[in-house]
């Protein structure tokens, strides 16, 4: 038996029908069915009402981040969709689930640049993963249904639902639908077992392999079977910054970080091994520097679940197509159990280098103003290395990457492939949500905490318990440094006049502290810690700092400056 | 690997779902890679709710390779393939509309249009309507000496349409394969 209701309230079943429990939204003119609806399920469908629609989304991005499931935004039409923009393109080249629910004027206006109308699908086509107008209540169930399949599987990514008002407003029989195969999309492709056995064989012929470790094994949940395949083969291995949380900090094969800002072992070695093993990461130009000298010497192996993802950037030798949780099971089946010892203690004189030149000049300082890298440790330390982090872009970001420990998976919530500013408060109010028993502990930047700094209305309503350490440095921090490396010195527009951030967060009764002296920073940071819900610790960073090692853009990714 | 560098005329053939808006998806690919789409043909193809786009676009073996994998990343792109001319047999159609006092005046319209093999489908006082078929060099050769001779009122020529020389039909085995996995994920729930 079915029973007539509206497609607002068909939306609300179907999303419950999804199991989403929590919503990122604001409402307006379009949607205002929906949120209508909303009220009679704000029990089972908690919406968090964000400040701008930025906030959604990113907060969706970091909901889905954390937890693994499909984070969600509603925001209203025309302007409401549009500021939804840059997170969706966000979570298309970070592969964050994603549905975004727009409201959408009604079928009989659309085309008539009827008020707060715009062309959604068509805007947002190109940067999402699926866009799609629902334009009858009797499309509702099917639609929502087939978002989250496509957001959620394959290679996850973010889903626009463009909602037309009548779609919202008409009655419908309402079943609840389920979608889990579509001819045209192959989200889970069979594992061939014959480039597992060549990968097998080129793997076990090596003497110098090297592993890079994607987002992919994140997103396949595949950290224990790329633990298990590391080990039996003893690969060393690296990991980009979405990577980060996929194997411990600490683990003896685990050799720091590539890429621009990444560990100068890691980066020399990407050009000494003799097989490359990819895997769930898409060779971005902040990865592999110079395409023409990148790996020439080595045999690539690429595995991904995304096969247009192959030879992309870099041609490879061999593509091993798939879940990284299935691939990497079966190879470590065929792969000999062996020692590469010569070839990791190689890495050894390059970690040393880097600490003795970089690394305990960033972590211990003797005077002098407070640097990034040691906040950023003493943080991660002071969370038992076990919390989240959460990043602007920025300087922030790169010491972040750089000096937090991760010792759990799914711990990195940092926009990689699009490098939004203003990305990190919101985004770190989702992963409240996405894990509210972890320590979620947001690096930001006093550029990027301006660009959506009205979310703090957000963590107030919410007592979202965001720990927002501010690395205050008074600059738009990496611009100034690549003005300083490459534009001569010239500091255009890159000094920021700030304003009380201590007296922005009393307003938002968000308790604050600054810290200016290094001797206060251990007893700042622990009752930024003790203090339940949010926290504004603001540091007063060295202005001119800069993020060392550094591959020069359009450099060979070997050749690291270790000082300026 | 090895790959073709040189830039040629690639034919891309893309099988679709039938929806809305998957048109611009497809040719948002090109224009992000700066390649120009020299002809384009969408219509529905031989297999049941699927539509066939054929495009053709000049470019090297390796973009015509990341053109297609990104054509088929799109949800609803069931298959995507690039061919050069000898893997096809490729056909276009052209229409004249030539001033019929010309043609009367200068017998040699008349002869050029025969010589070509093309066909007259319309006659009256003020012009004749030509229709032509062939690949793209006999159309723009019949273009080219009709232009001479100062006859041509409009000249329209189709996109390419073609059909593969494979003894293999790719698109009813991905779509067998398809429903051999629909059934299998059936099963197994």
């Amino acid at each position: 038996m079915t029973e007539k209701i509206t497609g607002a309230e068909a939306m609300m079943r179907a999303l419950e029908h999804e199991g989403v429990d929590v919503l990122f939204g604001y409402p307006g003119g379009s949607i205002m069915p929906t949120y209508d609806a909303l009220y009679d399920h704000k029990k089972t469908l908690n919406h968090i009402l964000v400040r701008h629609e930025q906030g959604a989304v990113h907060a969706a991005q970091g909901y889905a981040r954390v937890s693994g499931k499909v984070g969600c935004a509603i925001v209203t039409s025309g302007p409401g969709a549009t500021n939804t923009v840059t997170g969706i393109a966000d979570a298309m080249i970070d592969s964050t689930p994603m549905v975004v629910i727009c409201g959408q004027v009604g079928v009989a206006m659309l085309g008539t640049d009827a008020f707060q109308e715009v062309d959604v699908v068509g805007v947002t086509s190109p940067i999402s993963k699926w866009s799609y107008q629902i334009r009858r209540a009797e499309d509702v169930a099917w639609a929502v249904a087939r978002a989250f399949f496509i957001a959620k599987s394959g290679r996850p990514g973010p889903v626009v639902l463009d909602f037309a008002k009548n779609a919202q407003t008409g009655m419908v029989d309402y079943e609840p639908a389920t979608v889990d195969f579509i001819r045209s999309y192959d989200p889970e492709p069979d594992v061939n077992m014959t480039d597992i056995e060549r990968a097998a064989k080129m793997i076990n012929n090596s003497v110098k392999p090297f592993v890079l470790v994607g987002q992919g094994v994140e997103l396949g949940e595949a950290q224990e079977e790329l633990r298990v395949f590391l080990e039996k083969a003893d690969i060393p291995c690296g990991t980009t910054f979405l990577g980060l949380s996929a194997i411990p900090s600490d683990h003896r094969l685990n050799m720091g970080i590539l890429g621009m800002h990444g560990n100068l072992g890691p980066n020399v070695m990407t050009n000494q091994c003799d097989v490359l093993i990819a895997i769930g990461m898409r060779f971005d130009d902040r990865v592999t520097g110079n395409l023409a000298t990148y790996a020439k010497q080595a045999k690539i192996i690429h595995f991904d679940i995304d096969p247009a993802e192959f030879n992309k950037n870099v041609p490879v030798h061999l593509t091993v197509l798939g879940n990284c949780k299935d691939t990497l099971a079966a190879i470590t089946k065929l792969v000999d159990e062996t020692k590469h010892t010569a070839w990791i203690e190689g890495f050894k004189p390059y970690a040393e280098k880097e600490y003795n030149k970089v690394i305990d000049k960033a972590l211990h300082p003797k005077e002098g103003p407070l640097l990034m890298g040691e906040v950023v440790r003493k943080v991660s330390e002071a969370a038992n290395n076990e919390g989240i982090m959460v990043t602007d872009v920025g300087q922030n970001q790169l010491m972040a990457c750089r000096y937090f420990k991760f010792t759990k998976h799914r711990s990195v919530v940092t926009s990689g492939g699009l490098g939004t500013m203003g990305y990190g408060l919101p985004a770190a109010i989702g992963a409240t949500f996405g894990a509210p028993d972890r320590t979620v502990c947001l690096f930001v930047g006093d550029g990027g905490l301006q660009m959506t700094i009205q979310e703090l209305g957000t963590i107030m309503e919410q007592g979202a318990p965001v720990k927002i350490i501010l690395l205050n440095n008074n600059f738009l921090g990496n611009v100034r440094q690549w003005q300083e490396m490459f534009f001569a010195h010239r500091y255009s527009f890159t000094p920021m006049v700030n304003p009380n951030y201590e007296l922005i967060a009393q307003g938002y009764g968000i308790p604050a502290k600054t810290v200016i002296e290094r001797g206060d920073l251990d007893a700042a940071i622990a009752e930024m810690l003790a203090t339940p819900g949010p926290y504004l610790l603001q540091c007063a960073i060295k202005e001119e700092d800069n993020v060392l090692p550094m591959t020069p853009p359009g450099a060979n990714i070997d050749e690291m400056l270790l000082e300026v | 690997m090895e790959q073709d560098t040189t830039t040629k005329l690639y034919t891309f053939l893309i099988y679709s779902e039938n929806v809305p808006g998957l048109l611009s998806q497809i040719t948002a690919v090109f224009t992000r890679r700066q390649v120009n789409i020299e002809s384009l043909n969408v219509c529905a193809s031989s297999t049941p709710g699927a539509h066939k786009y054929t495009v053709t676009a000049n470019c090297d073996e390796r973009m015509a390779r990341i053109l297609t994998s990104q054509i088929e990343k799109r949800i609803e792109v069931l298959q995507a393939h690039f061919y050069t001319d000898d893997q096809l047999f490729i056909n276009e159609t052209a229409l004249f509309k030539l001033s019929t006092p010309v043609m009367l005046k200068n017998p040699d319209v008349g002869r050029m249009v025969r010589f070509h093999n093309a066909r007259i489908i319309e006659v009256n006082n003020t012009y004749t309507v030509v229709e032509i078929t062939g690949i793209t060099n006999d159309i723009l050769s019949l273009f080219d000496t009709l232009k001479t001779m100062d006859c041509v009122l409009q000249f329209v020529r189709s996109g390419r349409i073609c059909i593969t020389k494979s003894r293999v039909e790719h698109l009813d085995e991905y779509l067998a394969a398809r429903e051999v996995k629909r059934a299998s994920s059936c099963k197994s729930k």
